[in-house]
């Protein structure tokens, strides 16, 4: 689906990211992870937004540089982390805004098949009640929701995520979560996402891509990739201890609840 | 097949279109000297039989001074509103205008050192001036575009104001040095800075439809990648838009038009500012609608800033840049200080 090769990211002097390959197949969801300034967001742009770099990216085996907007739109689906949005478009016109690159003239009918795919990314994404309201009246998880439904109206069928649930709430979080990975299930889809969160990305991915400074430091599958050792290394500290060491908080809490309960 | 929500109906077109032809009527009909609509529509009903006149001087007024400059102001109107709206659109920020961003005083600028330094088109008296003009509209956006994209990439509202406000201001110090040099020329140039459409002939209406048939259907076709542009360029790139191709013509387009504007009727400031908002606030802010909306609108809006700049002091007139920046820099400060509040 996806193939990268040798993947070099430079801005004047310096080099972010470095010689990266990986590639991502149909059922995968691939998650870039790494500590801040790793060049996660870049490798994601290159892909993206087609920016400046060396190597190759290649979409079903054609050069990315060589596919058009429209046809990459109508195969890759991009999620961002913030969106800002001035004007009261109402959720709908904005779900429906996915449907452009397949009918991109003014005077382009909409087809069935884009009733059918607005309507159901409404309902998918829990949007369908809100579907007339402006989106400046949303909260953050809800308009994160809108967007998420208009790339699937868009109907790609790779997913690219920058951190898709940055700012949210934990409840919207996994609402988001949860959405995309059925969404993969549904064909032969796949996901590449930057996330910060390891316990997210452990949740959810089947493959991992660990980077550090610029070059892969581990790359397979999530388990292998998200060991002790790699994380220790590229980290410098230890996640694992320091991961159950957070869980421990709430496990004891629990524990101390009925006591307190009955004190009370 | 669900029928299309997003588009303006054929009986908005037909609402609009009739309040556009009634708001017509009344500015040729009234002025310093009040003539009849029944009067005014046998004159233009004759007119376009070539039918005998009716005795009296109500036909000159009517066919030769009041019809083709309110002609022009409705298209003057409707081109600038069109701008407005499409650079609101294409640069995610409500206070955008060719007057706020500098674009009309660049075109000034272009029709002014056409005037001073005599720079013609062989055999089209009036093309220099508009070349120029159209000309320097399209570099002013470029400039001001480049400057406010180096500072911030966002293109924020308060960066690209404050970048169209100093941009004009330079413009205007380049102004008084030609003014300095061509004083013979001092009458003609200081038109261009105050904007008026006393004089314009039905020539000059020409031009105008020319241009809006023209560019202005471009931007019209337009109005779905300035959706996507409202909302975010990058989410324009995502579903698939050529942002760089659709800016580029947009742009062109704009400028073009702004350009023809300003070398017929001088700067006319916060057309472009007033109508979309409002209209916005009725049509909603998807472009399919607000476009043409603000299409008829602007056309009405101009107008009956024409007939006020006509009538309330008469019989001086007013330049029609006062009623409209009076108007306008209202609605900005109303505008600037909801987006403040709201931010």
């Amino acid at each position: 689906m996806l193939e990268i090769e040798n993947l070099t990211v430079g801005y004047g002097e310096r080099t972010v990211v470095d010689d990266v390959s990986f590639s991502v197949r149909p059922g995968q969801w691939l998650m870039i992870v790494g500590p801040n300034g790793a060049g996660k967001s870049t490798v994601i742009n290159a892909v993206s937004q087609n920016t400046c770099f060396t190597g190759t990216v290649r979409l079903s085996g054609t050069d990315i540089r060589k596919i058009r907007q429209q046809d990459f739109a109508r195969r890759v689906g991009v999620l961002t982390q913030n969106h800002y949005v001035g004007y009261p478009f109402t959720v709908e016109e904005i779900v429906r805004m996915g449907r452009y690159a397949y009918a991109p003239g003014i005077f382009s009918k909409e087809s069935g098949d884009d009733e059918e795919l607005v309507e159901r990314a409404l309902e998918l994404t829990g949007m369908e009640p809100l579907r007339k309201q402006s989106v400046l009246t949303l909260s953050g998880g809800e308009l994160q929701r809108t967007f998420l439904a208009q790339i699937f109206a868009q109907n790609p069928k790779l997913l690219i995520l920058d951190e898709p649930t940055n700012h949210l709430d934990l409840i919207y979080q996994q609402q988001v979560f949860d959405l995309i990975r059925d969404w993969i299930h549904e064909g032969p889809r796949a996901v590449m996402s930057v996330v910060h969160d390891l316990s997210l990305a452990r949740a959810y991915g089947t493959d991992a891509l660990l980077l550090d400074r610029g070059r892969i430091a581990s790359y397979g599958a999530i388990d292998d990739v998200l060991s002790a050792e790699n994380l220790k290394s590229v980290y410098g500290m230890d996640v694992y201890a320091w991961m159950q060491k957070m869980l421990s908080q709430w496990e004891e809490a629990e524990e101390a609840l009925p006591l307190r309960l009955k004190q009370a | 097949m669900k029928r299309d929500t997003e588009s303006f109906h054929p009986w908005e077109y037909f609402l609009f279109a009739l309040a556009t032809l009634g708001m017509l009527i009344v500015c040729v009909c009234a002025g310093s000297v009040n003539i009849p609509i029944k009067e005014t529509a046998t004159i233009i009903w004759d007119a376009i039989w070539k039918l005998p006149m009716p005795e009296g001087v109500s036909d000159s007024i009517v066919l030769s001074v009041r019809l083709p400059r309110v002609i022009c102001v409705a298209f003057v109107g409707a081109s600038l509103s069109l701008c407005g709206g499409a650079m609101q659109g294409l640069l995610k920020n409500p206070l955008a205008d060719g007057s706020t961003l500098g674009v009309s005083s660049g075109a000034s600028l272009g029709a002014v050192i056409a005037i001073a330094f005599g720079i013609t088109v062989p055999s089209l008296p009036f093309a220099g001036t508009m070349v120029m003009a159209m000309l320097f509209a399209f570099l002013s956006l470029i400039i001001i575009l480049s400057l406010a994209y180096k500072l911030d990439f966002s293109l924020s509202t308060n960066t690209i104001i404050l970048i169209g406000v100093i941009y004009s201001m330079f413009v205007s110090s380049i102004l008084s040095l030609i003014i300095t040099f061509a004083s013979d020329k001092v009458k003609h140039i200081t038109f261009w800075t105050m904007g008026s459409l006393q004089g314009t002939s039905y020539d000059n209406a020409l031009v105008l439809l020319v241009a809006l048939a023209g560019f202005g259907s471009v931007i019209l076709g337009k109005a779905r990648e300035l959706n996507a542009f409202a909302v975010g360029e990058d989410v324009a790139r995502n579903i698939g838009v050529d942002v760089r191709k659709v800016k580029f013509q947009i742009l062109i387009c704009v400028s073009a038009l702004i350009g023809v504007c300003v070398s017929i009727g001088g700067t006319i400031g916060f057309v472009g500012l007033v109508t979309p908002h409002i209209i916005r606030l009725i049509v909603g802010p998807n472009h399919r609608r607000l476009l043409p909306a603000s299409l008829f609108a602007g056309a009405i809006f101009l107008m009956f800033a024409d007939l006020v700049a006509r009538i309330l002091l008469n019989p001086l007139e007013l330049p029609i840049g006062v009623v409209t920046s009076f108007i306008g820099s209202i609605v900005f400060v109303y505008i600037f200080y909801r987006s403040r509040k709201a931010a």
